[in-house]
């Protein structure tokens, strides 16, 4: 009796130790999202009883939407416009930290308080530094002679802030994950380059970058799927307006998606929206993943 | 001596740390000189660079105008309450990942992994069904829900304790007629309490500045904290002070959590990249 008690205890017991991670991630994680595809084959609004089923309706209504497509390019541009500095200064920012510096910790903490500070503080605290009227960054212009920029208004100036905030929040933690990468990389390798004479950037572009490529792998993606769901920031950078500005000119998709759902309550067409999204995520994601691995052939 | 020969053969390196450092430092401390000001003061060519003495009369005024100390005790709830659960089934899950042995282990962890990359905000027209189904609307019921459990802690805490449990331990208690959960108890439990800790503060910090779902399910009157700040920063015209008051307040604890114990989330941050 004692035996099959602990035999079973033994069988049985992880699967009890992984069941709440699996259960509640399937309930209020995997499901929610599987069930996205579903509520974007009906006409399903909150206001509305009857929610009939209208296959692709919804997607094909948004390849025709020109706000779709204007929120999907903002998107991009914002992505782009973020990621690319942001990951270049973490590179360097590492580079610099990995060495032996005087009062390491402090140069740590200092650089990662960007991200312990909440998305909605960033995009507030920014959306200051960029007034038009107020801010310090058209106040520093103005010292080079630059004329005050209405940030706001533009579609290039307005991703430039948002870009921004996000570049600020997320360069240092970069730099950690990378540091933590470029550790792993023996010494022998830096100082026998040191004799041969090479410099601190030739040594970062022929040993680090090379060493620590899956580690980029990791950011370029994780930042990918982060950067193309957006949403916080150019919210409040318009002051809480759904659409992203007077014309959409910072509307990204997830700000899309979130006008769709909650301000016009088409859970539908906001699932349709959501749906679409998650797809273009893993497509750009893949597209990542090839295109740097057809670099480290090459 | 030394000290300043060291610095002066580098100084490229110590300059561009100082460059950084004051970039990611400046819109923090702007903030609070904002926070002290008042708003006829924003105005002036050049700007003011240093707080002025309007800080205890901002401070009133964000809590007049939004329930700021409720957003504060309901993010205080929601923060600790998801922080106990995911540490708590990130250490059983993470023990059963890293020591036990059973069918089908492998595939769940790869499992596991595959979702610390799904988009699951984009689930979130469906979790508001459920939570409107469930009548949880305008309740922290619905805001805990969702993050209740997180894949990064499952493989944060695999990762530290395959390499913290001596098995030869585990197997000792075995043979002395340990259950398993007596071993998770008297064995697991105590080595895993440094990474718990540093998970601990990664998720704490993580909730504390959740925003968009609480955005959806809450309402102004019954908000946490990133809810209040937005609703400060909503309308057509800014209240400069008020609104960066209210941020600072909201980040001035974390802050200083982050400053005492900043050192753990370091590490925490860079193991495991290393192990991703």
């Amino acid at each position: 009796m004692r035996n099959s008690l602990h035999r079973f205890d033994v069988k049985a017991s992880p699967y009890f130790y992984i069941s709440p991670f699996f259960i509640l991630f399937g309930l209020l994680g995997l499901f929610p999202l599987l069930y996205t595809a579903w509520v974007s084959l009906h006409e399903w609004s909150l206001l509305e009883e009857a929610r009939p089923y209208i296959g692709l309706e919804n997607y094909t209504e948004l390849l025709k939407d020109p706000f779709f497509w204007n929120a999907l390019g903002n998107t991009i541009s914002i992505w782009v416009l973020s990621t690319v500095p942001q990951l270049i200064l973490a590179l360097l920012l590492a580079h610099v930290l990995n060495s032996r510096l005087r009062g390491e910790t402090f140069w740590r903490t200092g650089l990662l308080l960007p991200n312990i500070t909440s998305v909605v503080a960033v995009a507030i605290i920014f959306g200051q530094l960029f007034s038009r009227d107020y801010g310090i960054v058209n106040w520093i212009l103005g010292l080079f002679g630059g004329g005050h920029i209405d940030w706001n208004a533009g579609t290039a100036t307005s991703h430039v802030a948002i870009s921004a905030m996000v570049i600020w929040r997320w360069t240092g933690y970069n730099a950690l994950i990378y540091l933590a990468a470029m550790q792993a990389v023996p010494d022998s390798m830096h100082e026998a380059a040191i004799i041969d004479g090479a410099s601190s950037m030739q040594r970062l572009r022929k040993i680090t970058i090379p060493s620590i490529r899956p580690t980029i792998i990791f950011t370029v993606i994780v930042s990918t799927i982060g950067g193309l769901q957006i949403l916080a920031e150019p919210l409040l950078f318009g002051r809480g307006s759904l659409t992203g500005g007077s014309d959409r000119q910072f509307q990204t998709l997830a700000l899309y998606l979130y006008e769709n759902g909650f301000g016009h309550f088409d859970f539908g067409y906001a699932s349709a929206t959501a749906w679409l999204m998650f797809l273009i995520i893993a497509f750009i994601a893949a597209i990542n993943f090839l295109f740097i691995r057809l670099i480290r052939r090459g | 001596m030394g000290k300043l020969e060291r610095i002066r053969k580098r100084p490229l390196v110590y300059l561009t740390l100082i460059a950084f450092m004051f970039f990611s430092t400046f819109p923090l401390y702007w903030s609070v000189v904002v926070a002290s000001m008042d708003n006829s003061a924003l105005g002036r060519v050049p700007p003011p660079l240093v707080p002025g003495s309007h800080l205890f009369e901002n401070i009133k005024r964000v809590f007049d105008t939004v329930p700021f100390g409720l957003a504060m005790a309901n993010s205080l709830v929601v923060s600790a309450v998801i922080t106990f659960s995911v540490v708590l089934f990130a250490t059983l899950a993470g023990f059963a990942f890293a020591k036990l042995r059973f069918r089908g282990r492998p595939m769940l962890y790869v499992a596991v992994i595959v979702t610390m990359m799904v988009p699951t905000q984009l689930g979130i027209i469906p979790l508001y069904l459920i939570m409107a189904e469930a009548q949880l609307i305008d309740t922290l019921y619905a805001v805990i829900a969702p993050s209740l459990v997180s894949a990064f802690g499952v493989f944060f805490m695999t990762q530290y304790l395959s390499g913290a449990v001596p098995t030869e331990l585990l197997e000792a208690g075995r043979a002395d007629g340990c259950t398993t959960l007596r071993l998770f108890w008297h064995v697991v439990l105590p080595i895993a309490r440094p990474a718990a800790a540093v998970l601990g503060m990664l998720t704490f910090m993580t909730a504390w500045n959740d925003f968009f779902w609480p955005l959806v399910v809450l309402t102004p009157e019954n908000p946490t904290v990133q809810i209040s700040l937005s609703t400060l920063a909503s309308g057509y015209i800014t209240d400069y002070a008020l609104t960066l008051t209210g941020t600072a307040l909201a980040t001035m604890p974390l802050i200083v959590v982050f400053a005492l114990l900043g050192k753990h989330v370091i590490s925490g941050i860079m193991q495991g990249a290393i192990k991703g």
